[in-house]
């Protein structure tokens, strides 16, 4: 049987001591599962360590760790596979003058942690998911028998629903890491899961409630972090982008910060210029030169505007006038676009990778 | 090499350094650049936001103009912004999986007479020299190895995330691209926290503090590793490391004085150019750090070239 080392984040609040790691060897199968490792050594050399875990089979979202430093399921994650990702693959490369690969396991992010492997999700993740009222609110009263859905509605909102709560996102949230008020993914993309559905009859209240929070769908840095660590592929970004899509296109939403009208400039600037130009996005994401709200923010960067343009980054002339405009046909395009009646979406999710459908296809 | 070339909007407004580092590297490296001139914004994500099939159709438009440059004799598309290479390469995705979406996109396009084919190559610079060019090759080029020069690679999200979207794997290992070219420069690469975390920039209007704090945080750690610099292959996070750097300082409450370089800048200065032709004097944070140590290291080695300074 092979052996992998395992190199466990360990931590008692109770002891009063530091977070510090340590070394268990294990002997299991490549095929096994880091979770199993991690229960080996629990099994046979210290019981006290802590690990959250249940189902074993990557449904029940208890054993969200850190790998390598890298957000996953204990128990979806192979040994070798781990082994080959400390050895040096993707983003860790191996302490210089390290003999074998040794498997890093810490406690996910952005959550308090409660002891070795296991964080708080009460204080953090459960609580998010309560701001955004997790559940349906129908108008009026509930039909006679039950309610029924169209089947595109239904399909629209399964990616979200594959969410089985791990934290994984939550763990390596970047706005999260620098604002812990921060809704955050997972509760965003549990939000989609109510806007998306047509029996909820408070999507309006709920889109202007998201946006006009500070810590809202505005404050999404687009990091493609929890695309990246979700392990059920609900992309909670590509979520928050919906929201953000219908609040400012469906709703008009106009939101205190300024998320609506910073997207609309931005189209506007590049419908006009072709290519953007920045001296003026600025002011229209805040309304407009003189709106305001504008004034003050363009006051408060004064001292970066006033630097480039001492250091020639721009000239005066490059900062009032853009001399690129847009091509004709470009323009056409956000025309014609923008004429139609329905936004067309295709969500590679549900139809799938047209290659590997015949793929399966040619296999069957 | 021939490439249909992308530049992408802010290297042409507000960091007119890198297209302008970039055309002095180029022919170092043999590329000929053939400019996408009629090409518009690949919309930064944003307009993907506000309309999937418009940002879709945009990036068609642009990737079916480079198409047109491939077969008059360019070998492949290059981009020079992680954010461009980002938001393409999910248009192109969602094109190339799909047939029938390809051909509902194509019917807008057509009325300019264009076409996108399934298939095209789309690289960044950082790619392209690695995969293309070779970091042998790179290496024969050095003029100036960048020795004792501390440099911080710093990503920025788009081009290094989604894994799989960006194939990014033990083929490519496209997200360890960064250091092994500091290396092939002759620099030590610093090892920091921010090197593959967000600068901010997104929502530099929307929470201005969060934007901010995130640079700082970033450029903060690269300080407390000894970094001389960073390097980026993205012009909006230069935009936010660099251009915002004194108000990101008053932000997160510390000096932080860290000089951001662009691709092209950090591979010219190995090559022998003058750090003023590249641009250096552009920047908001005097890379000064960076020219003391060209013109101490250029005494040293090579023939002297390009030593000018400021």
């Amino acid at each position: 049987m092979p052996e992998y080392t395992l190199k466990l984040r360990r931590y008692s609040p109770e002891t009063g001591a530091a977070a510090y790691w340590e070394e268990f060897t294990i002997d299991l199968d490549g095929k096994r599962s880091v979770l199993d490792g991690i229960l080996q050594a629990k099994d046979r050399q210290d019981g006290s360590i802590g690990i959250r875990c249940s189902c074993r089979a990557a449904i029940c979202g208890s054993c969200g760790v850190r790998i390598n430093g890298k957000p996953a399921l204990a128990c979806h994650t192979h040994l070798d596979e781990a082994a080959a990702t400390a050895a040096g693959a993707g983003w860790n490369p191996p302490d210089q003058g390290q003999q074998t690969a040794v498997i890093t396991v810490e406690p996910m992010g952005n959550m308090p942690v409660i002891k070795d492997l296991i964080v708080d999700m009460d204080a953090v993740h459960w609580k998010k998911m309560q701001r955004v009222t997790p559940w349906l609110l129908p108008d009026g009263d509930p039909p006679e028998r039950e309610y029924v859905v169209p089947m595109e509605s239904m399909i629209d909102v399964t990616q979200t629903m594959a969410c089985i709560q791990c934290g994984a996102c939550v763990s390596d949230c970047l706005s999260m890491e620098v604002d812990p008020l921060f809704i955050g993914p997972a509760a965003l993309a549990k939000a989609y899961r109510f806007v998306g559905d047509p029996r909820d009859g408070r999507h309006e209240e709920r889109l202007k409630d998201l946006a006009e929070d500070p810590h809202g769908i505005y404050d999404c840095t687009h990091c493609f972090n929890c695309i990246e660590a979700c392990p059920k592929g609900v992309a909670p970004m590509s979520q928050i982008m919906r929201l953000r899509r219908i609040a400012g296109s469906d709703h008009d939403i106009d939101d205190r910060n300024n998320g609506r009208r910073h997207e609309k400039a931005f189209v506007k600037n590049i419908e006009r210029n072709g290519l953007l130009f920045e001296a003026d996005l600025l002011p229209d994401s805040y309304g407009g030169k003189f709106h305001p709200r504008a004034v003050p923010e363009l006051l408060s960067s004064l001292p970066a505007i006033l630097k480039a343009l001492q250091r020639g980054k721009v000239t005066p002339k490059k900062a009032l006038i853009h001399e690129h405009k847009a091509d004709k046909a470009v323009k056409r395009i956000f025309e014609q676009i923008h004429d139609k009646d329905e936004r067309y979406e295709l969500n590679l999710y549900v139809v799938g990778y047209e290659d590997d459908i015949v793929e399966e296809g040619q296999e069957a | 090499m021939k490439v249909a070339y992308w530049p992408g909007c802010v290297s042409r407004g507000f960091t007119p350094e890198l297209h302008g580092s970039m055309a002095k590297v180029a022919p170092l490296l043999d590329i000929e650049l053939v400019e996408l001139d009629r090409a518009c914004c690949s919309g930064a994500g944003v307009i993907a936001e506000h309309n999937q099939e418009l940002a879709d159709t945009l990036n068609a438009r642009t990737f079916a103009l480079a198409q047109q440059e491939i077969a008059n004799g360019a070998d492949l598309m290059m981009n020079i912004c992680s954010t461009c290479q980002g938001a393409q390469s999910e248009c192109q995705e969602r094109l190339d999986a799909n047939s029938e979406y390809r051909a509902h996109v194509n019917e807008t396009l057509s009325a300019e007479g264009l076409t996108y084919e399934k298939g095209i190559a789309n690289k960044h610079f950082l790619w392209l020299m690695v995969e293309e060019i070779g970091l042998d090759a790179i290496k024969a080029k050095v003029k100036r190895p960048l020795t004792d020069l501390r440099v911080g690679p710093f990503y920025g999200c788009y081009i290094v995330r989604p894994t799989d979207r960006l194939n990014i794997g033990e083929e490519h290992p496209r997200d360890r691209y960064l250091q092994m070219l500091i290396e092939t420069l002759g620099g030590t690469v610093v090892d920091y926290a921010g090197a593959y975390k967000c600068c901010g920039f997104p929502i530099i209007t929307m929470n201005k503090q969060n934007s901010l704090k995130q640079a700082g945080t970033h450029l903060g750690d690269a300080a407390d590793a000894d970094a001389d610099c960073l390097v980026t292959p993205c012009p909006l996070c230069h935009l936010n490391l660099d251009l915002q750097q004194p108000l990101a300082e008053k932000v997160v409450g510390r000096p932080l004085n860290m000089p951001v370089l662009h691709l092209p800048q950090l591979v010219g200065l190995a090559f022998g150019l003058d750090p003023k032709e590249l641009g250096f004097n552009k920047h908001v944070v005097k890379p000064t750090s960076v020219i003391d140590w060209s013109t101490s290291v250029v005494a040293g080695v090579g023939d002297g070239q390009g030593s000018g300074g400021w």
